[in-house]
């Protein structure tokens, strides 16, 4: 059966853009080249619109452009001055509210939320740091969990599941105290192919296979050379 | 029983069904007074699904709890009514009746006491639920009484003597609770006689009874003001074999009671709107997504709708039309205000987290289960059912053009007579204050938290939805109130009921709260006020929710009005002061070397 997909015009910042009928405001931006910054959002994972980092502007509303369906006729904002400011406090309350200490990290340079700070040239915060206790697992069979750097962004919760579709990460409590918790008895049961994908899939260093930390080493890594987002303008121009 | 036999006979009773994980958790905190680890892992086994998804929901609401929360578990309300009506005399009351702290257990472990937001009773503050039972109106005296009954093993419900008005005294209920009506209006509080809805919409086509709601101009209860008829219209649009009608009964909003009364005296014109409603977009059975906070009306509620059932009502044949039949199911909550946001509570009436969904797809077209579903306040299924009755163009004769019909709103604070009033839309809140005798009142708080504070200024202004929007919470601010107080309680509301899902609300409230109580501590310059204004607006702007776009709105709405008490709270003097007091951190460690802060360091 041949797939008929309807073509849908918007606009981003004033550039024609076409997409497809189904796409979300983000996933059509991509496609045309134009980079929305975001953070929670992962290929091929339901969006969760945790982070809110890609939210736009239709019509003057606010929306995140990774859960938004396109639709036609859309007049999209994405870089203005007041958003990329109110992106860039996401950016820094991510930062303060949790313990991320770069230089010890072991995703520094692959870590998407650094790579924003770098975007955002962020130096200091406007929000004081929370200084938060917070806890280290290493019980999670070949995964750990370190609390310090999550950001909630719920990649691991969409993603990780087990051959029979239970969850192996789960969010726990709510409002400030919300955390990320995992079953370690269906991580530890995760295969070494598995485990990877759950750190790659993971933007921060929260997430850690063990043992691999500095395979790569710094310098060489993912931002280390090129910014985040400098990507999309290449792959489709 | 040991723990694992419990859990299988609650397990049975509930199916083993997933979507009643919210049941089976609060069977277990009854039955336990509390969700231990061996039981989150047996019910997870018994489901079939993870450990987290079950921690997950056991540690979301309010009303569950990962430690021994006591055999009597008290929640002591926390809004800022209560507070003016002598909370604190109250809770240390009952810290000194049963020896142990909020937020602690005794260590005999009979009676734990805990802080609650708004559970519904702000007209007769301060209040508490003491393993499910009311206690209102609080004293010193009264605690005492209630502790010593505790400590002495009486059951909880046999603890309350004297029982409130209408309803409350019905042998299903018995109470403490009073109704507090002081003005009935024609819509939502007149006598209405079963039947008389539900009989008329049947006679006429699905399409013509949403055509007569359309055109009556009926507007969501809640606060939102979304038209009725449109939305019920939505929903028969979108595709599907079956469809739900949900009524949102999480009134969560501090300060709001309103839907408490109409669950306590009209229940019955509640269901016959629901039975409307389903007959209108063709749905075949409604929930009533209950608060926990209300759990004491469950069994008349259930009672209620079996007298519905035998007059032909709602179930089979209901109004009397063959083949029309529609059943009304009471799903608990278990305490979380988000749920009152119609997403959240769609996820929550499936036994999940309640966090709101991504809209679109709004539930209209994915709603509970994912089939269509319309959600709406208990008040304007009630208006809902009563413009059938008695027509749309009747209806329109109340109010004003944009805001058709009556309003109840529930009115606490400083005045001399708290309750609900059920007034025509348009009315000042000067009348208002009249009425309730608030008179010398320096703001009222309309919309709850989430709404607007006005300032004494402004007291010609209407409610209604050309003006002032309202779910139905009124709070009179009386002049001895401190305003910082006021909004200091209303941000402590939202950090504690953000969901947590979205960073800005997640982050950005708790932040908030630090830099306003900078401020409040005399520690602030012209540029805090700024930052307020400036990070209030971030967070409305990017959350993914009505709480977050809501919860900045205490702060900046006084900003706004009552500026000048900012004002006179800051260094205008100074660019700059820091939060952190060195001088205090330092304090214990100079007193062991006996050494003081070097001078240069005190610039």
């Amino acid at each position: 059966m041949s797939k008929v997909t309807s073509k849908i015009k918007f606009t981003i910042d004033g550039k024609e853009c076409v997409g497809e009928a189904g796409q979300t405001i983000l996933e059509a931006a991509l496609a045309n080249g134009v980079y929305i910054p975001s953070l929670c959002r992962y290929e091929g994972l339901k969006p969760a619109g945790s982070c809110r980092i890609c939210t736009v502007r239709v019509g003057g509303r606010p929306m995140a452009a990774c859960t938004q369906p396109l639709s036609e006729g859309m007049v999209v904002e994405n870089i203005s001055p007041e958003l990329e400011d109110m992106r860039k406090a996401l950016v820094e309350m991510l930062f303060v509210e949790g313990n991320h200490m770069c230089p010890t990290c072991e995703k520094s340079g692959n870590c998407e939320l650094q790579a924003l700070g770098y975007r955002y040239q962020m130096l200091v915060p406007r929000f004081p740091y929370q200084f938060p206790r917070r806890e280290v697992e290493p019980t999670g069979g070949r995964l750990l969990l370190d609390q310090n750097r999550c950001i909630r962004c719920l990649r691991c919760v969409r993603s990780v599941k087990t051959k029979d579709g239970k969850s192996v990460f789960g969010p726990l409590g709510r409002g400030k105290t919300k955390t990320i918790g995992m079953d370690k008895e269906l991580a530890a049961a995760l295969s070494e192919k598995e485990a990877k994908e759950a750190m790659d899939r993971c933007p921060v260093g929260a997430l850690l296979k063990k043992e691999v930390g500095f395979v790569v080493p710094i310098g060489k890594r993912k931002f280390d050379k090129t910014p985040i987002g400098s990507d999309v303008g290449r792959k489709t121009c | 029983m040991p723990t694992r036999e419990l859990i299988k006979s609650i397990l049975a009773r509930h199916k083993k069904d997933a979507y009643r994980l919210i049941e089976i958790v609060t069977d277990v905190q009854s039955a336990l007074g509390w969700v231990p680890p061996d039981a989150v892992a047996e019910i997870a086994e018994g489901l079939g699904v993870s450990r987290v998804d079950v921690e997950g929901v056991a540690t979301f609401y309010h009303f569950f709890s990962s430690a021994p929360a006591g055999r009597y578990a008290v929640y002591l309300n926390t809004n800022f009514v209560a507070g003016m009506k002598g909370r604190a005399e109250v809770a240390a009351a009952f810290e000194k009746e049963a020896g142990c702290r909020f937020g602690e257990t005794t260590a005999d472990g009979r009676i734990g006491l805990h802080a609650t937001s708004c559970i519904g009773m702000n007209d007769q503050e301060p209040s508490a639920i003491i393993n499910g039972v009311v206690f209102t109106k609080l004293t010193k005296a009264k605690v005492k009484g209630i502790v010593a009954a505790m400590k002495a093993g009486r059951e909880t419900a046999r603890i309350v003597t004297a029982y409130g008005d209408g309803a409350n005294q019905s042998a299903l209920v018995r109470a403490m609770v009073r109704n507090n009506v002081r003005k009935a209006g024609p819509v939502i509080l007149a006598p209405f006689k079963s039947g008389e809805a539900i009989r008329r919409a049947v006679s006429w086509t699905p399409e013509d009874v949403i055509a007569e709601v359309k055109r009556s101009n009926l507007l969501g209860r809640g606060g939102a003001g979304f038209p009725t008829g449109l939305k019920w219209d939505f929903c028969v649009q979108s595709k599907a074999d079956c469809r739900y009608v949900v009524c949102n009964a999480d009134e969560g909003e501090p300060g709001t009671f309103k839907d408490r009364v109409i669950l306590t005296e009209q229940p019955h014109l509640l269901f016959e709107g629901m039975a409307v409603a389903g007959y209108a977009i063709g749905a075949k059975v409604g929930i009533l997504y209950l608060r926990a906070e209300y759990a004491y009306l469950k069994k008349r509620l259930e009672h209620v709708l079996e007298t519905l059932r035998k007059n032909h009502i709602i179930g089979r044949n209901a109004g009397g039309k063959k083949g029309f039949a529609f059943e009304i199911e009471i799903k608990m909550g278990a305490g979380a205000y988000v749920c009152g946001e119609e997403s959240a509570l769609l996820e929550s009436a499936e036994g999940k987290r309640g966090e709101p969904r991504d809209r679109p797809p709004f539930p209209v077209t994915y709603g509970y289960l994912g089939y269509p579903t319309t959600v709406n306040n208990i008040e304007t299924l009630c208006a809902a059912a009563r413009i059938i009755a008695r027509g749309a163009g009747w209806f329109k004769t109340l109010g004003t053009p944009k805001s058709a019909g009556t309003k109840l709103l529930s009115i606490s604070g400083d005045c001399l007579r708290p309750g609900v009033y059920e007034v025509e839309f348009g009315i000042t809140l000067n009348k208002l204050l009249e009425m309730t005798g608030g008179g010398d009142a320096q703001a009222v708080q309309v919309g709850g938290p989430s709404g607007t504070c006005v300032p004494r200024g402004q007291f010609e202004r209407r409610i209604g939805f050309e003006d002032l929007p309202t779910g139905g919470s009124i709070i009179v601010i009386g002049p001895q109130r401190d305003m910082f107080e006021v909004v200091r309680n209303f941000l402590d509301f939202f950090v504690e009921e953000s969901c947590g899902w979205c960073a800005p609300c997640r982050v950005g409230n708790p932040l908030l709260r630090r830099k306003l109580d900078k401020v409040i501590a005399g520690k602030g310059t012209l540029k805090d006020l700024t930052d307020l204004e400036s990070w209030g607006r971030i967070i409305k702007v990017m959350s993914r929710c009505g709480l977050g776009q809501t919860s900045p709105n205490p702060i900046l709405t006084t900003l706004q009005n009552f500026r000048h008490l900012y004002e006179a709270k800051i260094h205008r003097d100074k660019e700059f002061i820091p939060e952190f007091d060195l001088e205090a951190a330092v304090q214990a460690a100079c007193r062991v070397t006996g050494q003081t802060l070097a001078e240069d360091l005190h610039e």
